[in-house]
């Protein structure tokens, strides 16, 4: 089977839906695969780089729509001005499709789409599950948005991110709010973070809170008996008005504050709400930015251009919607992988024909036309199940656990009392009746087992075995109250016992310094 | 040579063995340390000789040369897999020597004494020997245990403990009575009776400790070697002696405490052993769970696209000797400017440190080779894990199963990294007996063979 990457022709999109390595993986799978000529350009893919790898070039779009029998896009399938017809027009019948779609604001196309038979999967369906996050487009997307949006922020912004104090004067950090910690948010909190600014994050998710701290930014919490806004599939749901009046409370208070706000606010199925108000923007600090990365889906500012730049109350509000595709280079990268990994998929034989298993959950959220049948949306997703503990393995309460830890520590001081006065008893008793030579030799053996103790904590965990091999020598240091003892054996049978003793620990001391010392020969950088 | 010189040169001696063992802090001045130890030895023998006069200085000359002439080939041709077998074999000579010069020290004392005095160098002798004993026996059987003629598994009689009690009673009983003769006859009957005890007891107690508890048992070994070198010391008068066993026994202790402290077990219930034969798996796998098989081109594959590689080797790659493979592999894909790094566990084969001699002998470099703590955090961002012959080391059960028998063990968080490729020769359970949960995990791919042949064929697949 063909596989047909054409060039995009939505305004501005400058990524592509394979790059030469994801093409080579793909004919590894069993595909053919015609690009159409420059579609990978404006990402820094020559049609050599696809040319060398084993794709063909195709010259032009037409050609390249009916040649394929399976297309890779970016964006859903539109109108294309210059030749006068609709995408999917230009398709064959009976062809595949993955591309995003939007499935539920754009019902006509699911309709066109099945008129031509097209089985097409869109990748912005995909179900949120673990087995399903290496095909994940959506969040490879946010990622890549989230820091571009710090990016842009960072460059309508007149100030460092970080404080600094020079000689001609001390600078503040910056200070920034992220407002909705998806993958986007977490992004930029990162991006934020590293740059040197404070960062601050609200969720109405209070799952994400260690995720939030993990990337280093301080989670903002509501003055609110605690209502979770967790809803299905990992997304935010719609909160009560009172929860709303608060966190509004909070905005309000933090635009005084802030000197930059990121918002990536969204709600599956529903406009992005609106967080950030006209009054609040006119409180924030001359020079401020706004950054909605939610403005295709109507903004969270009020005052938000969607795709523009706009200036009100001396704020910039960036309303950029394409900031995946203004790093087109790794973010084709990312999307054709993605790709490829649906492929994997979808050719469990590797022979270049794509099987459609609805049994498989990932494939049956992901298909949203199967042949003439519109299979959009697919039965409802189970609710996560919070993992309930075990029965018979609940969490002992908190008084249990104090208790035990008390006991614990009772147990353990009592161990260490008793063990200091049986010391204390045994010194008593040496120094009581040993004689004045045992002490004298006493003292030198404490005195070496803690000087043994302090060195040996300092040796390397990775040369421990040379450690051993090095005591082992250096204990054949028997070998001299042996040799005194063969010195002035007067009886045979000593004589005897002495020598075989002076023998075996010279053959610890010989052998235990050679080996130690061939080890350590072979430790280098 | 006057005794005051004698105890000069064994003051210089002693300083050299702790300089010696401080050497070994770093990799780079372990060899200077190692040299350290060497001249200790040398200026300690040659004050010794010097202060013996001519009496057998024949006799000892052909002794140490004899030794000499045994041990250095010996050492010169022991692979490095078989080092553990080594320490453990010599460790069993210092506690042989320590037994014979227990012997002559009691039948022909080199110092006469009385008294208290007397009573006391008595006790040393009777301690010095039982330890002795112990650990001569039980580094044979360890040594043995390790080279695979003995079984490593634990065996475990009936009232086992019950017979080590009854050993120890009656050892100090024997002890009693040794102090209280005043014959010769009478006492070298009492040191021979507790000899055999002591030997039965020293094999009967590593024979109940099974194969992976050899960490701590051969450092355990190397601390009771010490602690006889000591009270032969105490029963000389020697300081030098006294010293360096202190020295060597506190070494082992160390070790051996660090070593429960890598398996969350107390060093009572490793000594007592038996270990993996009592525990029924009680986190039990559901059946329905399947593993994902993968093959060498795949795992090439992955391997080719990672930015950052970890390696995790077991005792399995020491018993496939595939270290000069994984050292290969490692050389290829840092050509490629891969990140590959060595995660080792601290009881990762069956001696402390095991895993890095072996690295080390294959030409990796040590400072990629990383202990747990240093690497744990660094798995969520790493592509592709290489787990290779381990098993209980890996085990996710450890830190999520409270049930489990090896709970709370610290492990390497492996299964954190995008992919996991674990190289095993079959489904069997690690040497604790528990089955390990990261065989099923989703990210976790098999790749089942013998260790080296998977090692050489993934080299082969990524030069070509």
């Amino acid at each position: 089977m063909k596989i047909g990457i054409p060039r995009e022709i939505f305004e501005d999109e400058r990524r592509v839906a394979a790059t030469p390595p994801s093409v080579h993986k793909l004919i590894g799978l069993g595909y053919e695969v015609v690009v159409e000529t420059s579609a990978g350009e404006a990402a820094n893919y020559s049609d050599e780089a696809y040319e060398k790898v084993g794709a063909a070039i195709a010259a032009d779009t037409k050609s390249l729509w009916q040649e394929a029998d399976f297309i890779l896009k970016v964006r859903a399938p539109m109108e294309n001005p210059a030749l006068g017809k609709h995408e999917v027009d230009l398709m064959k019948e009976g062809a595949f499709l993955v591309s995003y779609i939007w499935p539920a604001q754009n019902p006509e196309l699911l309709e066109k789409l099945a008129a031509r038979k097209i089985t097409s999967f869109a990748i912005d369906s995909l179900p949120r599950i673990s087995r399903a996050q290496k095909m994940d487009a959506l969040s490879a997307m946010a990622n890549i948005a989230g820091y571009r949006a710090v990016i842009e922020a960072a460059n309508n912004f007149g100030r460092f991110f970080t404080g600094q104090v020079t000689a001609a004067g001390k600078v503040p950090p910056a200070k920034i709010m992220v407002i909705g910690a998806g993958v986007a948010g977490l992004a930029a909190i990162g991006a934020a973070n590293s740059m040197g600014a404070i960062v601050r994050a609200f969720d109405t998710r209070l799952e994400v809170k260690e995720q939030v701290e993990s990337m280093g930014a301080e989670f903002l919490v509501l003055d609110f008996d605690d209502e979770d806004g967790s809803g299905s599939g990992g997304y935010a749901k719609q909160m009560s008005d009172e929860f709303i009046k608060a966190e509004m409370a909070l905005f309000a208070e933090q635009a005084e504050e802030v000197d930059i706000i990121i918002t990536t606010a969204l709600i599956p199925g529903k406009p992005a709400p609106k967080l950030i108000t006209a009054d609040m923007v006119k409180s924030m600090k001359p020079g401020s930015v706004i950054v909605d990365l939610a403005s295709e889906r109507g903004g969270n500012c009020e005052l938000t251009e969607p795709g523009k730049v706009a200036h009100h109350h001396g704020v910039t509000l960036i309303g950029y919607t394409d900031l995946p595709s203004r790093m087109a280079k790794v973010a084709s990268d990312l999307y054709a992988t993605n790709l490829f990994h649906l492929l994997t998929e979808l050719t469990p034989e590797k022979d270049g024909q794509p099987v459609v298993n609805m049994e498989d959950d990932v494939i049956r959220g992901l298909t949203v036309v199967n042949g003439e049948d519109v299979t959009w949306p697919p039965p409802k997703p189970e609710a996560p199940v919070s993992p309930q503990p075990a029965p018979g393995t609940e969490e002992p309460s908190a008084e249990q656990k104090a208790a035990a830890k008390k006991a614990a520590d009772r147990r353990s001081l009592i161990g260490k009392g008793s063990l200091l006065i049986v010391t204390a008893l045994a010194l008593y008793g040496v120094g009581a009746h040993a004689p004045e030579s045992f002490l004298q030799h006493f003292t030198v053996f404490v005195l070496a087992c803690f000087i043994g103790w302090q060195v040996i904590w300092n040796v390397t965990p990775s040369l421990h075995t040379p450690l051993m091999s090095v005591t082992n020598a250096i204990s054949g240091i028997i070998v001299i109250g042996a040799i005194l003892h063969l010195a002035q054996a007067e009886n045979i049978a000593v004589g005897i016992m002495a020598f075989v003793a002076v023998l075996i620990a010279s053959i610890n001391i010989g052998g235990g310094f050679r080996v130690t010392h061939r080890m350590l020969k072979m430790f280098r950088k | 040579m006057s005794t005051g010189l004698v105890s000069v040169a064994y003051v210089v001696a002693s300083i050299c063995f702790i300089l010696s063992l401080g050497g070994l802090s770093h990799q780079e001045s372990a060899r200077r340390g190692n040299w350290y130890g060497v001249a200790g030895i040398i200026i300690a023998v040659g004050a010794t000789l010097a202060s013996v006069g001519d009496g057998g200085i024949t006799a000892i000359v052909i002794a140490v040369l004899l030794g000499a002439a045994i041990g250095i080939p010996i050492a010169n041709k022991v692979e490095m897999t078989q080092m553990p077998q080594l320490v453990a074999l010599l460790h069993s000579f210092v506690g042989l020597a320590a037994v014979l010069v227990g012997f002559a020290g009691y039948i022909e004392p080199l110092i006469a004494t009385s008294g208290t005095e007397h009573t006391i160098k008595l006790v040393e002798v009777f301690v010095g020997i039982f330890i002795g004993a112990v650990t001569f026996t039980g580094s044979l059987v360890a040594c043995g245990k390790l080279d695979g003629r003995i079984d490593s598994k634990a065996l475990t009689l009936p009232g086992r403990h019950l017979m080590n009690l009854v050993a120890i009673i009656a050892c100090v009983l024997l002890g009693a009575w040794f102090l209280g003769t005043e014959s010769m006859a009478l006492g070298i009957l009492a040191l021979v009776v507790m000899t055999v005890i002591a030997s039965v007891l020293g094999i009967h107690l590593i024979m109940a400790i099974g194969g992976a508890d050899m960490p701590v048992v051969v450092s355990m070994l190397n601390s009771y070697s010490g602690w006889a070198a000591a009270s032969i010391g105490f029963m000389l008068g020697n300081d030098l002696l006294i010293v360096v066993g202190a020295l060597v026994g506190s070494s082992g202790a160390i070790l051996s405490y660090i070593m429960c402290k890598a398996m969350n077990r107390s060093f009572i219930s490793v000594i007592l052993g038996g270990f993996g034969q009592t525990t029924s798996s009680s986190a039990a796998v559901d059946s329905d769970q399947t593993v994902h098989e993968s093959t060498v081109d795949d795992v090439c594959e992955e391997l080719r696209n990672a930015d950052s590689v970890i390696i995790v080797p077991g005792y399995g790659m020491a018993v496939a000797q595939a270290q000069n493979g994984v050292s290969e592999m490692t050389k290829i894909l840092r050509d490629r400017g891969v990140n590959v790094r060595f995660g080792i566990h601290p009881v990762a084969g069956r001696l402390p440190g095991h895993m890095n001699v072996l690295l080390a002998e294959a030409h990796v470099p040590y400072d990629i080779v990383l202990e747990m703590d240093e690497l744990n955090a660094d798995f969520p961002d790493t592509d592709v894990v290489l787990v290779i012959g381990a098993n209980d080391t890996v085990n996710p059960a450890a830190a999520e199963d409270p049930g489990s028998p090896i709970a709370g063990m610290p492990v390497l968080e492996v299964w954190k990294a995008r992919q996991v490729v674990v190289l095993k020769r079959g489904m069997a359970t690690g040497y604790s007996g528990v089955e390990n949960p990261l065989f099923f995990k989703d990210n976790t791919r098999m790749l089942f063979g013998d260790a080296k042949e998977s090692i050489d064929k993934l080299v082969n697949g990524l030069r070509g």
